[in-house]
């Protein structure tokens, strides 16, 4: 029963894919080859690619390998579905965001496991972390050790440009905040504002962390207490659009021309904010139904002008 | 009859006690503390629905309190003042540690901050 590659083009997973993706193909793909991709994660800020083209990525988050309780006994079977569902896609993703809890444990199999896998990708892939991730005894020096290389002072944040957009890849699961909400801390809120600050209001701007950078829920800890101050200077811009993970489910909200987004993990659900009963832990849903509230998201600007478009897709 | 069986035990309940202070001593020659010694305990706190039950527990020095987790999700055991620390607890994980010192050990979660428990060690 091991089903190796299932983005075939008789799969009807790709099927679906094209239905709600076909308006992708219209545009001119912003051509990745390995050069361009690797050029941007070598270079950082400096050697990356300011070209006016087609921008297409996929954020993928929450993978949680190494947990195989109720809620999903075979996360690596469910992360192999969400690689194959991004293969399969019509247009390939140039690169790949994972926001976070890339591990269950922060165990090094596991982020070894992680890799292997995600490999298959074979797109250059940018990693923040999540709380599970920096649960090793140096508080995440395992993860910073292994994807904090080419970041800012190697602690986890940097930015970079693609096609014209300018990428921000924040932490803010180091240092919790007493009340469980995610924190930045004031040299990375210091680092932000000088980073952005040499930028034309009318760049688009994309700023990704693991736990919610909005309040989607404050007494299970699902925001970050100082996320407003952070973002103050992106409050000047005309497009930004802010990616996180953690809650396990889609919630978007909009403050101006800001707009949030949370993703579908690749593991396990979790229950709807402050469900009466509930914790903000792993719920166990029927079987036939997991697929169905596991996911991926596609995100796309066409011709290099315009919002980005974000395509959340199901694994089912 | 009834004096005699009672007479004919404090000898024995006396060497007890002898050898108990005498066991004690090299360790603990504050008699206070031999006491403390005597009383410590194994104690267990639960950790279920994000929450560290019970969320106070009093325990005499010597003590050990394990702490087991009923989630699905991970947790872990933080001391507010890093007196100790354990690794993450997948479900069904303990973690245990003997309080040694008197004192208050306000504590939490190193996942979920929000979830709080405090250790109280009496002499």
């Amino acid at each position: 029963m091991t089903r190796r590659d299932n983005s075939t083009p008789a799969d009807p997973g790709r099927r679906d894919a094209m239905k709600c993706m076909s308006w992708a193909g219209a545009g001119v793909l912003w051509t990745i080859s390995g050069g361009v991709a690797s050029s941007v994660l070598a270079g950082g800020a400096e050697a990356a690619p300011r070209t006016s083209g087609t921008l297409d990525f996929v954020q993928i988050s929450d993978t949680h390998i190494g947990f195989d309780k109720a809620a999903n006994p075979d996360t690596l079977g469910t992360m192999k579905a969400a690689i194959a569902k991004i293969k399969a896609l019509p247009v390939r993703p140039a690169f790949a965001i994972h926001t976070g809890d890339i591990t269950h444990l922060s165990k090094a199999d596991e982020f070894d496991t992680a890799d292997q896998m995600l490999k298959d990708l074979n797109v250059p892939i940018f990693y923040t972390p999540g709380e599970h991730d920096t649960l090793d005894e140096g508080n995440g020096t395992l993860f910073l050790q292994r994807y904090g290389k080419e970041t800012v002072g190697g602690k986890g944040w940097r930015s970079y440009d693609v096609a014209g957009v300018h990428f921000i890849g924040l932490v803010n699961t180091i240092g919790l905040n007493p009340d469980g909400q995610g924190r930045l801390g004031a040299e990375q809120t210091a680092w932000l504002a000088k980073d952005v600050a040499h930028l034309s209001a009318s760049t688009p701007i994309v700023v990704y962390a693991h736990m919610p950078l909005f309040d989607a829920y404050v007494p299970w800890g699902w925001g970050t207490v100082d996320a407003q101050p952070a973002l103050a200077p992106l409050r000047r811009f005309g497009s930004v659009t802010v990616l996180n993970g953690h809650i396990h489910q889609v919630i978007t909200k909009t403050e101006g021309a800001i707009t949030f987004h949370t993703a579908r993990s690749t593991a396990y659900p979790q229950a709807a904010a402050g469900t009466p009963g509930a914790s903000p832990g792993p719920l166990k849903v029927a079987a036939d139904q997991l697929r169905g509230v596991l996911g991926v998201r596609q995100i796309d600007r066409v011709h290099g002008h315009g919002p980005l478009t974000l395509v959340d897709q199901t694994l089912a | 009859m009834h004096a005699n069986s009672a007479v004919s035990v404090r000898p024995v309940a006396a060497i007890a006690a002898l050898a108990m202070l005498l066991a004690a001593a090299p360790i603990a020659p504050n008699p206070r503390d031999a006491a403390a010694e005597a009383a410590a305990m194994k104690t267990n706190v639960k950790i279920s629905m994000f929450a560290f039950s019970p969320g106070v527990t009093t325990v005499p020095a010597g003590s050990s309190v394990t702490w087991t987790n009923n989630d699905d999700d991970a947790h872990s055991v933080v001391a507010d003042n890093k007196a100790f620390r354990s690794a993450p607890l997948d479900t069904g994980d303990s973690y245990s540690f003997t309080f040694t010192t008197p004192g208050v050990y306000p504590y939490h979660c190193g996942l979920h901050p929000q979830m709080v428990g405090k250790i109280v060690v009496t002499r």
